[in-house]
């Protein structure tokens, strides 16, 4: 039998302050992405949002020999259009739907008079053209692409379009994860303790926190599949935490005498070749899926492959330490009040019994 | 038998597989030879899934809110309501006028007595809403209200904003899942853009997007419920009818077309009161019901919204013994006498099909579109994802989970088969029970069957790795797998239950995607309860009881 990762020691938990530091500091890039795009005149937004979210142009184009998917994707992505939609017309098997994101110059709101939406429709289809070209001519003005025969495609329609995922669904999406959190919260203080809870909440915010930081920074595309990928994290991070907090709850009643610190350390070496085992195999799959699950499906995956990975992460380095943290505190504490009264060693069992953990912490 | 025990968990397993299978993979009718075939495996697995807009594509429909004709019906009431408001304060109007064509909307009074202008201003003011009118302009016997452009935009704006509400509501009422509604063309130009996946019946749905029903509860005036004909009524208000009188007919519809012809003509007409003690912004709810439970014998019963049951109890009440008249799309459906004090509660009689019901119910309920809805394009669209994008993440997919299946075998050995075992079953039944609860798989919904499918390897992996640790502290094979199995046990309960709760949470304040994420996970995960510990652990106990005096365990 092979076995991976047996009798580690590794101490984790001494390592705290540096994982807690390089945390912070992806986070604060992100931060300082976030704004300084959203504050720099004429600079991008602070995320790179897609139809789904900005709405934009939707141009419908009708070919001679229509090309494949994959071969109008890269010709407008040359045309400097990142994200477009191309969906294909079932009916009229000519014809594909192009849709694009709003252009980055101009931007969508209330005030936009009828000239600007027509400009920005004309910018959009001009783009779009230009990326058609490299198939051949456009059939032009009353030409028909029966009627001018070294054409190659003509646009039938332009036109804009609003998002399908309003803020309505990004505020939805945010209130409910939210709540979920509070759910989780309250059942993990009610089967472990609310400093675990605490743990485990907080890495979950620290794992989103840093994917959003990620697309900001590299500015991959947010669009309906980034809060799917959001919510698939939430729930990977949650699961990784407590597993290591069962581990925890099982070794304190055997080693009375060890610290928090300590025992902590040796739960999460116990279970380093299931946390290593699991995270890999599914990382192997959604790097799989960034490798080889194409074009529109990037956001998705990467979201995935980095929250995933952050989620085995954050146990460790955000949820362990807090929880120890915290325990610290309270632990400092009965102690204390145990000290000034009689008996401490019962009243220590007994305190332990109650609640998984209340023990001192050492370092 | 000493492996009764077994035997009856075995059964339970290979039925419950059967079963699973059979759903995802069978046919919805009598299978036939050519259901075992590869291709016909593939068809039925495309029929029995429903998968979202985003995988398979579906209807793209391109309507237009006549915005102009919402400009209009508001212009023409203003005047109408202007009129009354000024003739009741007994102001010297004789006649009012509109002009509604060409993106000019103004409403105009002739005064008998210029003077008075100022004075009718201020009783208008006070009845009728004329915000957004600017002020308006007086000149010699004449008082026009003109309507802005900016306000014309805003307006049809906000008409627009409201009909895609309506139009959300109903769609979702009716059944569509998850289709996208996003406005398309300029914020005036009052166009909407619905794509949703493959629907039985699209002409149903069409028909009841555009579906104008419009409810008013009415009095019929006095003595003047049963005319024969329309210039019989008329007449008796003297030739014209007057802006507090509406003239309707009395249609008792039958709409089962086999029995009578679709369309009886009108029995009578009647003189009603306008306007309408209530109308349908009052409705609170709606729903078909069948009276002698024949499907084609369907009415409507309907309830109103405090306000509305205010207004109608406090009516009915002083009227008891007078004629009430039920109309809907300007027909009377019903003028029943007022036998007592009615508070909140009515039906629309009539002999209408289950659908038609059903489909009136459901058009009541989400209230009335502002103007009349045309459509300009229709076309089946393809999947929104690209079909070239979902064969590569398919492929992907497949390609990561053969690499998770290889792993496992080739780490766990014998016990890895299990995993395998467990994993595949997983993923069956999962599939199976989204199709049992008619969920339209999306994106999304992968993503959490994706979270659903991680897990489920992470708890075969907490299992044995469970064991592996009791074996090395050298405890004999069946205990090791036992403890192995309570113990992680524990830690499988605390993390699935914990991500149902949240998954729950999440369908619950969630819509469309969010919901497919939730719906897909919570089936994965309570499968997973059943697959990755009972399954697994039948196995197990198959072995051991197959090689009692076993020396060394394949993990």
């Amino acid at each position: 039998m092979f076995n991976l990762f047996q009798n580690i020691h590794i101490d984790w938990l001494g390592k705290r302050r540096i994982f807690i530091g390089i945390s912070i500091t992806i986070m604060l890039a992100g931060l300082v992405s976030a704004i300084g795009r959203q504050a720099m005149p004429g600079g991008t937004d602070a995320f790179n949002e897609g139809v789904d979210f900005k709405g934009g142009t939707v141009v419908t184009a009708k070919f001679r020999q229509r090309p494949a998917d994959d071969d109008l994707r890269a010709a407008l992505n040359n045309a400097g259009i990142g994200d477009p939609v191309i969906q294909a017309s079932l009916d009229k098997t000519d014809e594909v739907l192009i849709k694009i994101p709003l252009l980055e110059t101009e931007s969508e709101s209330q005030t936009q008079t009828e000239q600007q939406h027509q400009e920005q429709v004309q910018q959009g289809r001009g783009l779009v053209k230009k990326a058609l070209d490299t198939f051949g001519k456009e059939a032009e003005g009353d030409n028909t692409l029966d009627n001018a025969p070294d054409t190659a495609y003509k646009i039938v329609g332009t036109d804009s379009v609003g998002a399908i995922a309003g803020s309505q669904l990004r505020n939805q999406a945010v209130t409910a994860t939210l709540l979920g959190c509070v759910g989780i919260l309250l059942f993990i203080a009610f089967r472990y303790d609310w400093t675990y809870a605490a743990g485990a909440v907080l890495a979950v915010f620290h794992d989103v926190l840093m994917v959003l930081s990620f697309f900001s920074i590299f500015q991959w595309e947010v669009n309906l599949t980034v809060i799917a990928a959001v919510l698939t994290i939430v729930g990977f991070s949650v699961n990784d935490s407590i597993v290591i907090f069962d581990r925890v709850r099982e070794n304190l009643p055997n080693n009375r005498t060890d610290t928090l610190f300590k025992i902590t350390n040796d739960s999460i070496n116990q279970t380093l070749s299931r946390t290593v085992i699991t995270a890999g195999l599914v990382l192997l799959s959604v790097l799989s899926l960034v490798l080889f699950g194409g074009e529109v499906l990037r956001s998705f995956s990467l979201a995935l492959l980095v929250g995933l990975t952050l989620g085995c992460y954050s146990t460790v380095a955000i949820a362990s330490p807090i929880a120890i943290w915290w325990q610290g505190k309270l632990g400092a504490a009965k102690a204390k009040e145990v000290a000034s009264t009689v008996g401490g060693a019962t009243k220590m069992a007994s305190a332990s019994r109650r609640s998984v953990t209340r023990r001192p912490v050492t370092r | 038998m000493k492996n009764t025990g077994l035997w009856i968990r075995t059964a339970i397993i290979i039925a419950i597989t059967l079963a699973g299978t059979y759903l995802v993979f069978g046919p919805r009718r009598v299978p036939t030879a050519a259901d075992f075939t590869w291709a016909g495996i593939k068809n039925n697995l495309s029929e029995n899934i429903n998968l979202g807009l985003d995988l398979k594509g579906g209807s793209h429909l391109v309507m237009r809110v006549r915005t102009d004709e919402y400009l209009k019906a508001l212009t023409e009431n203003n005047a109408q309501a202007a009129l009354t408001a000024a003739q009741d304060a007994k102001l010297p109007v004789t006649a009012n006028s509109t002009v509604a064509e060409n993106g000019n909307y103004s409403v105009s009074l002739t005064l008998s007595d210029p003077s008075q202008a100022q004075a009718v201003v201020d009783e208008v003011k006070k009845k009728v809403d004329f915000s957004q009118w600017g002020d308006p302009n007086i000149s010699g016997g004449t008082i026009t209200w003109s309507l802005p452009n900016q306000a014309q935009n805003v307006m049809k704006d906000q008409a627009v904003e409201q009909a895609l509400k309506i139009i959300e509501s109903r769609i979702n009422a009716f059944g569509v899942k998850e289709p996208t509604l996003q406005r398309q063309g300029s914020k005036t130009s009052g166009q909407i853009l619905l794509q949703m996946p493959g629907v039985d019946d699209p002409e149903r749905v069409k028909k009841l997007i555009g579906a104008e029903s419009h409810l008013m509860l009415m009095k019929v005036a006095e003595g003047s419920y049963d005319f024969p004909t329309k210039e019989a009524a008329i007449a008796s208000l003297g030739g014209t009818i007057p802006p507090t009188r509406k003239v309707l007919p009395l249609t008792e519809r039958d709409e089962n077309a086999n029995t009578t012809p679709q369309n009886q003509p009108p029995t009578r007409w009647m003189v009603l009161e306008y306007p309408p003690i209530v109308d349908g912004s009052e409705l609170r709810d709606a729903s078909a019901y069948s009276r002698t439970g024949s499907q084609s014998d369907y009415q409507i019963s309907f309830s109103l919204k405090p306000a509305g049951a205010q207004k109608f109890g406090e009516w009915t009440g002083k009227n008891i013994g007078k004629y009430l008249a039920i109309v809907l799309n300007d027909e009377v459906k019903s003028a029943p006498v007022i036998k007592g004090q009615i508070f909140d509660q009515g039906t629309i009689e009539g002999r209408f099909t289950k659908t038609s019901a059903e489909d009136l119910a459901l058009t009541l309920k989400s209230g009335a579109l502002p103007a009349k809805i045309d459509y300009q394009e229709e076309r089946t669209v393809g999947p929104s994802l690209g079909a070239d994008s979902i064969r590569a993440g398919v492929e992907a997919s497949v390609g990561g989970l053969a690499l998770v299946i290889l792993f496992m075998l080739f780490y766990y050995r014998g016990s890895g088969v299990n995993a395998v075992v467990a994993l595949v079953l997983n993923m069956i039944l999962t599939v199976a029970a989204l199709i049992v609860i008619k969920s339209t798989l999306t994106l999304p919904g992968i993503a959490g069957l994706i979270l659903g499918i991680g897990m489920a390897v992470d708890s075969n992996v907490l299992i044995f790795e469970r064991i592996r640790e009791e074996l090395r502290l050298g405890i004999s094979i069946p205990e090791s797998i036992h403890i192995g199995f309570d113990r992680a046990f524990v830690t499988i309960i605390d993390t699935h239950i914990t991500t149902i709760i949240s998954s729950l949470i999440l369908y619950m304040n969630g819509s469309g995607p969010i919901r497919g994420f939730a719906v897909t996970l919570i089936l994965g995960l309570l499968i997973n309860l059943f697959t990755a510990v009972f399954v697994s652990r039948t196995i197990f106990n198959w072995e051991l009881s197959l090689r009692p005096n076993m020396k060394h365990l394949s993990i």
